[in-house]
């Protein structure tokens, strides 16, 4: 079996996935259209787990709805608020319902969110979920238990190319490669030097990785992030750019930095293609995609 | 080892007693305080200010380890006192407050919080050394422990919330895993962050937890 987005990942094209944050509440209307307006634009969409740990409409939730209308899903799986056995039955009803790429993440911290007094799980952290995968597709569950039908999913991962001090995180990352992580999708990449450098050593390993883009809407936003996003470093330059930029034309000015960064890492095969992240503005992925210069 | 406590609000104090006029105090000589929330001033303090209230203090000690079996005996030889009053307010640990209940029938009101089981860095500062996991991995993380030390108690690295050797969580505490990679570092172990660490067993000993001591060897 294979997935959509895994044909993809080996195809080797440059791979274009995006994200679906879900709504606060049952109001579905905004995250269909969201959905709707890129679906056809990328290779697959990622929905969020509770992102920033801040409880909304699941991720499984918003992944049946891009099955629904013909897209193809990535679900993102947390560690934060599910023990091994939640998981595990999450996973059999995932791949029951037709979802088979999943991003196995840790999770941000529980007191970051908007549910401060909440329980962090963390039962299993991202390396241990990536193994908790490959075991339930060699049919036995991670009490060893015989499964009555199995599961087969494309996993990912994520990494920080640009996090202080970096070694420590190539330790992980590598652990999840062999864990038996297929992809990983970055954490925000400005720094094309920096990330260009992390992918001369990635390289060696049999992994597609996808360049994290996140949407800047504004010099203040930029320099929020740096000071405030861990693993985050917006160079003065790009912030300076933004701020240069005429009354109400911040947005546009983030989408063209987005758009040539794209390009730049597509036109120099710095790596396998990118994620673009648009927290909350996901409707401006398309002018992104043709800010880079690709196909909309 | 100490059982890190703070005191509870009083209004809380206050509410917990509200049927109660009559009332011992108990503070402990040991961790409470070390931790200056239940030694002689405290027992004091809170003894006038139930005062204030209209309250009546049969009598008030400080027991020099409120958790240990003695505690029984200290109680007994005050019983007067103790009989007379309604309930008992422990100004000590949780252990404390389980002991005294465990030795006297009358309601028992616990005066603080316990936090954790912490050792001090500094005069006054404390921090949480061990969880208690029946699982120890210090040998593999530099005697560092990312249960305790890693908000997440992460076993297998840092997250992507690691911020120049900060924690997410908050920007004044260190990042378990880059004290851990420092640590190694320096004595020339790195491979040991490269290893798998697979899932806990979080049922080493299920709760609730006992145990009973071997005390004579076999020959």
């Amino acid at each position: 079996m294979t997935t959509r987005f895994r044909q993809a990942l080996n195809s080797g094209k440059f791979v274009i996935t995006s994200e679906i944050g879900p709504p606060k509440g049952t109001n579905l209307e905004k995250m269909y259209q969201h959905i709707d307006l890129l679906k056809d634009k990328v290779d697959a969409l990622n929905v969020t787990d509770h992102q920033s740990s801040v409880m909304r409409f699941p991720s499984m939730g918003g992944c049946l709805a891009v099955l629904e209308n013909g897209g193809e899903p990535v679900l993102q799986m947390t560690c934060r608020d599910r023990n091994r056995i939640a998981l595990q039955g999450d996973l059999l009803l995932a791949y029951s319902k037709g979802i088979k790429n999943v991003l196995c993440l840790t999770g941000d911290a529980v007191p970051v969110g908007d549910h401060r007094a909440a329980k962090g799980i963390f039962d299993l952290d991202s390396v241990q979920l990536l193994h908790l995968i490959r075991r339930l597709e060699g049919g036995t569950d991670f009490g060893g238990n015989e499964l009555l039908g199995s599961v087969e999913f494309c996993t990912g991962a994520t990494v920080t190319p640009e996090a202080i001090p970096l070694e420590p995180q190539l330790f992980k990352f590598e652990k999840k490669v062999d864990a038996g992580a297929e992809f990983f999708q970055t954490q925000a990449v400005y720094d094309l030097e920096k990330f260009t450098g992390f992918m001369q050593y990635a390289r060696q390993f049999p992994v597609k990785i996808l360049a994290g883009i996140v949407l800047l809407s504004s010099a203040r936003m930029a320099r929020y992030m740096t000071a405030h996003v861990p693993g985050i470093n917006v160079p003065q330059n790009l912030i300076d750019e933004l701020a240069q930029a005429p009354k109400g034309g911040a947005l546009q000015k983030g989408i063209e930095i987005a758009g040539r960064m794209i390009a730049t890492l597509k036109k120099e095969s710095i790596c396998d293609g990118v994620h673009i992240m648009a927290i909350n503005r996901e409707e401006a992925v398309p002018d992104i995609l043709v800010a880079a210069g690709l196909p909309v | 080892m100490k059982s890190i406590t703070k005191q509870k609000p009083f209004d809380e104090v206050e509410m917990l007693i509200e049927k109660f006029n009559r009332i011992y105090l108990i503070g402990c000589g040991t961790c409470a305080t070390m931790t200056k929330t239940g030694g002689i001033n405290e027992v004091r303090d809170l003894k006038k200010a139930l005062q204030s209230r209209g309250k009546l203090i049969t009598g008030c000690i400080v027991i020099p380890t409120a958790c240990d079996e003695m505690t029984a005996e200290m109680v007994k030889e005050n019983e007067k006192a103790v009989q007379d009053a309604q309930c008992i307010i422990v100004m000590a640990c949780a252990l404390g407050v389980q002991r005294v209940n465990s030795s006297w029938p009358k309601p028992v009101i616990p005066a603080l919080d316990t936090l954790f089981i912490g050792m001090e860095e500094s005069p006054g500062q404390f921090f949480e050394a061990c969880d208690q996991c029946g699982q120890c991995i210090l040998g593999e993380t530099a005697g560092i422990c990312p249960l305790t030390a890693c908000h997440k108690g992460l076993l297998n690295g840092p997250c992507g919330g690691t911020n120049n050797g900060k924690c997410e969580v908050d920007p004044e505490k260190d990042c378990a895993f880059t004290l851990i990679y420092e640590r190694l570092k320096e004595q020339d172990r790195l491979d040991l962050l490269r290893k798998y660490h697979p899932p806990k067993n979080y049922h080493v000993m299920p709760r609730p937890k006992r145990t009973v001591l071997l005390l004579e060897r076999g020959s």
